[in-house]
């Protein structure tokens, strides 16, 4: 009995949601089935029709110079506004396929993959370094910044993804640092001589966000000073062919650092001394950052929030944060002790899917197909949480509270209904029950599902019943 | 699903969800149409205070936002004339008509108890009214409500949006509802769900709740009633899909608190306030979302009908932003900011505010505005005067180690 709740626990809580034949292919030792996907090659998503960031880019802002120049050429007559309502819808129609595209690569990875405990640390780690598309370009660059920033590292080194990171065109651009400039730099000196009337200097978004949400957490021990002085050695870090001025020496799309942008001097960030070496300045700091003992907890207390309860018990924080801290930041040895902290195992379904799971885990269970011709992007909305849009750095909250509200439940049901009304002829949820639950199946949900009316209500209380609601 | 229907099956899923059910509702009654009633907006991501209410007499303040200086009223693209000393953002145009009717009033140098600059921790102060981050699992609105006079409403409050935010989390049973697109369920389905769930505390509440909140906007009439207000003023240059879906939550909120057994308070939030990079000054980023802001507001007050008389709306935000304009043309996260309270009960046509100045001296942090009202003193006021919660319950529950912050009272029509 007990192996029996450890395979569902390791396929729902730890997976995305059991597919048929996943429950009896893990068999009696769940957490060595988790070990395994740690030893593989890294999560890479490879899809011939997925294009880079930096070719993403080249052509947006190549869109935007021609919205510009369309801008400048409107004389005011109604055919030129007309043709720049034209020229500015762009943008947008670029922007839109690629996030579909995506958005159904993701998923069908997701629905398909063999190694979803690895598929849903990704999932994490996009989510703890979160951006939103509901900024200009992201749309875009989102899913590259997954594949490109976060899927080689998640089992790799902490500090790698770290650089990985903050060095991408979609974080510089998400949290405007590609804008930021250091107000003794050279760019900054040569447009004072000028006696420009725009002040030029810093904009401390992005080294407030990687302290408070990336590193250290808040509370990290980490003063408004270190804010300040911080985003002053990241200024220059940029994005080639974005903003003013030269930039013929970088191509367009991809991580710069410009000299001409960054404050000079040598600079305290938490105390320590960062000699004046440009962009290796920078570096250093997130370096250092990332061996902290508060980034070890803070990044201890999210996985385990995430794996294990919504208030993580404090031993197996400390027991993380050890792993973290003894392994210098090496993320599968943080992985393996989630995996051997007694409480992972203790109880099954202590945690309410979030939307996405809810989704993920029903297109594992039924088998879904991910259609490539109708982009999957309607149920993530309709349910609560469009893929890549949590609307704050902040990433999606990870606790019951935040997800299990009324309206939300009905929506779920809703939305299972339909499913259930679609494939009722083709899925037996009779057969279905113990093969996606497993031990954590109910008396009460298997009388229901036997018991009801038809096939498509036979479906509908299946994936509504309270034991898949939660991992 | 007919009316009647709805409502006898709503009783027999009462029956049949047995303690959960009954402990989350209270009887049936029809209270006063004169009762009061409140809307907490808030807006997520630090409002810029010193754009929104600009204090455009304040000899600092040009010089601090440079070309975004909203300029005196009664100069070209100038604010909203106020009192003289500070004006109103010009995208602002209901909120000007509702202060000269007297039914806005303006709190400026406001701040939570909150003095960091995360979002997060910021809007957890906020909604949670303790003193410090994560101290508390519940909202000073829920606990308000818990602590008030229970008068018969199926639920106290409502949430608009799928899930309930901090600010209205508690012990009070309180509605989240939002626009579905999907189609209803068929009332077998839904009474063997009823069933499946009896045995679980929290999907059996949650249901039981969702299907009494879609009983009261089937009340509505559905659609057909909700969308009374057609159409909120299209706003300029904000997106087109957060104007749709901000719409219909006004529409939804008017819809419930319209209601003559429906729920007295409502929250919802809105988002896109953190303007770090190109913020603009009288056009641009932030004046598009005032004034999407702006006409949900007016749309309220239309579809509230007569019961706007009764209503005070407030909008409150985590933190202000820095005094002056950052190297990219936006602020980074400040301090004190500005609170709107809005509508018929208000005693408006006036600015609430012990203006600390905006010399590089007086900021705070040399940085900042310097708070010098707290944002707890006027929740206060609100929550005994308005909504009729006991002052002893405001110190105790409601807002726990908040002596210092005192109640603002006189802020309603007596």
């Amino acid at each position: 009995m007990r192996n029996a709740f450890r395979s569902a626990i390791a396929a729902n809580r730890f997976g995305l949601g059991a597919r048929p034949g996943e429950l009896a292919a893990i068999g009696e030792n769940g957490p060595d089935w988790l070990r395994a996907q740690l030893l593989a090659p890294a999560a890479i998503l490879a899809a011939e029709t997925l294009r880079s960031s930096q070719q993403i880019l080249t052509d947006a802002f190549a869109l935007r110079r021609q919205i510009e120049a369309a801008r400048k050429q409107a004389g005011g007559t109604a055919a030129a506004a007309q043709a720049q309502e034209v020229v500015q819808q762009r943008l947008p129609q670029f922007l839109r396929p690629i996030y579909a595209a995506e958005v159904t690569a993701r998923l069908a990875n997701a629905v398909s993959t063999d190694r979803p405990f690895l598929e849903r640390l990704t999932q994490f780690w996009t989510n703890h370094f979160a951006l939103s598309v509901d900024k200009q370009f992201l749309p875009g660059i989102a899913g590259s910044f997954e594949r490109e920033a976060i899927r080689p590292h998640v089992l790799g080194n902490f500090s790698d993804m770290l650089l990985a990171v903050e060095t991408h065109p979609a974080m510089l651009l998400y949290l405007d640092n590609h804008l930021s400039v250091g107000p003794h730099s050279p760019a900054a000196l040569r447009a004072a001589g000028r006696g420009a009337r725009r002040r030029i200097g810093i904009n401390e978004n992005l080294a407030r966000e990687i302290l408070e949400l990336h590193t250290l957490g808040v509370g990290g021990g980490y003063s408004q000073h270190d804010v300040t002085t911080f985003a002053e050695v990241i200024t220059g870090w940029t994005i080639g062919g974005e903003g003013n001025g030269p930039n013929s020496y970088v191509a367009p799309g991809r991580f710069a650092f410009r000299a001409e942008l960054h404050e000079p001097g040598a600079k305290f960030v938490l105390g320590r001394r960062y000699r004046d070496d440009g962009f290796a300045q920078g570096v250093a700091v997130l370096r250092d950052i990332a061996r902290e003992r508060a980034t070890a907890r803070f990044i201890a207390t999210k996985l385990t929030r995430h794996f294990i309860d919504d208030e993580p018990p404090a031993s197996a924080v400390g027991q993380l944060a050890d792993a973290y801290v003894r392994s210098g930041g090496h993320l599968p040895t943080v992985y393996r002790a989630l995996i051997d902290a007694r409480e992972a195992w203790a109880q099954p379904l202590t945690k309410y899917k979030t939307p996405s799971d809810y989704i993920v885990s029903s297109y594992r269970g039924l088998s879904l197909p991910v259609d490539s011709t109708h982009a999957p992007i309607a149920p993530f909305e309709v349910l609560g949480q469009r893929t890549w849009q949590p609307g704050s750095p902040a990433g999606w909250p990870d606790r019951s509270a935040d997800w299990d509200g009324a309206s939300a439940l009905m929506k779920r049901i809703q939305w299972a209904d339909a499913l259930g009304a679609r494939l009722a002829s083709q899925r037996d949820a009779v057969q279905l029950a113990p093969e996606l639950l497993g031990a954590n199946l109910s008396e009460a949900t298997r009388s229901a599902v036997g018991h009801a009316a038809s096939a498509a209500q036979s479906l509908t209380l299946l994936l509504a019943a309270p034991e898949f609601m939660r991992r | 699903m007919s009316r009647m229907q709805r409502r006898e099956f709503l009783n027999l899923t009462a029956l049949a969800a047995g303690g959960a059910f009954l402990t989350s509702r209270v009887v049936f009654a029809r209270p006063e149409e004169s009762e009061a009633r409140l809307v907490v907006v808030i807006l997520r991501g630090a409002l810029d205070g010193l754009a929104a209410v600009p204090p455009y007499g304040d000899r600092d303040y040009a010089g601090l936002r440079r070309d975004f200086a909203l300029r005196a009223p009664a100069e070209k693209g100038g604010a909203l004339a106020l009192d003289g000393f500070f004006g109103l953002h010009p995208s602002l145009a209901f909120l000007g008509q509702c202060y000269a009717a007297r039914e806005l009033a303006v709190f400026h140098a406001l701040a939570s108890p909150y003095r960091d600059r995360s979002h997060f921790d910021g809007q957890d102060v906020l909604e949670s009214g303790s003193p410090r981050p994560h101290a508390s699992q519940t909202g000073w609105l829920n606990r308000a409500l818990a602590a008030a006079p229970a008068r018969g409403q199926r639920e106290a409050g409502v949430a608009l949006g799928q899930n309930v935010p901090l600010v209205m989390r508690g012990p009070a049973a309180v509605a989240s509802w939002s626009p579905s697109r999907l189609t209803a369920l068929d009332d077998d389905t839904l009474a063997r769900l009823t069933d499946l769930y009896a045995g679980d505390a929290l999907l059996s509440t949650r249901l039981a709740d969702a299907l009494a909140s879609n009983a009261i906007a089937a009340e509505n009439g559905g659609d057909g009633a909700m969308s009374a207000i057609s159409n909120a003023p299209p706003a300029n240059n904000a997106p087109a899909a957060n104007n749709a879906r901000y719409a219909e939550v006004v529409r939804a909120a008017a819809g419930f608190l319209r209601q003559a057994d429906g729920p007295r308070v409502a929250v919802f939030d809105t988002t896109g306030w953190d303007t770090h990079a190109n913020e603009g000054g009288a056009e641009g980023q932030l004046a598009g979302r005032l004034a999407a802001l702006d006409g949900g507001l007016a749309a309220l007050k239309q579809g509230l009908g007569p019961a706007w008389g009764h209503t005070a709306v407030l909008l409150i935000t985590e933190f202000g932003r820095t005094a002056a304009i950052n190297g990219t043309r936006g602020t980074d996260h400040g301090t004190a900011t500005m609170a709107l309270l809005v509508g018929g009960a208000v005693a408006g046509g006036r600015v609430i505010s012990d203006w600390p100045g905006l010399s590089s001296r007086a900021l705070y942090q040399g940085r900042d505005l310097a708070p010098t009202l707290d944002l707890r003193s006027v929740l206060k006021g609100l929550l005994e005067e308005h909504v009729g919660v006991p002052a002893p319950a405001l110190e105790k529950t409601v807002f726990p180690d908040s002596r210092e912050a005192k109640p603002l009272r006189g802020l309603l029509r007596s």
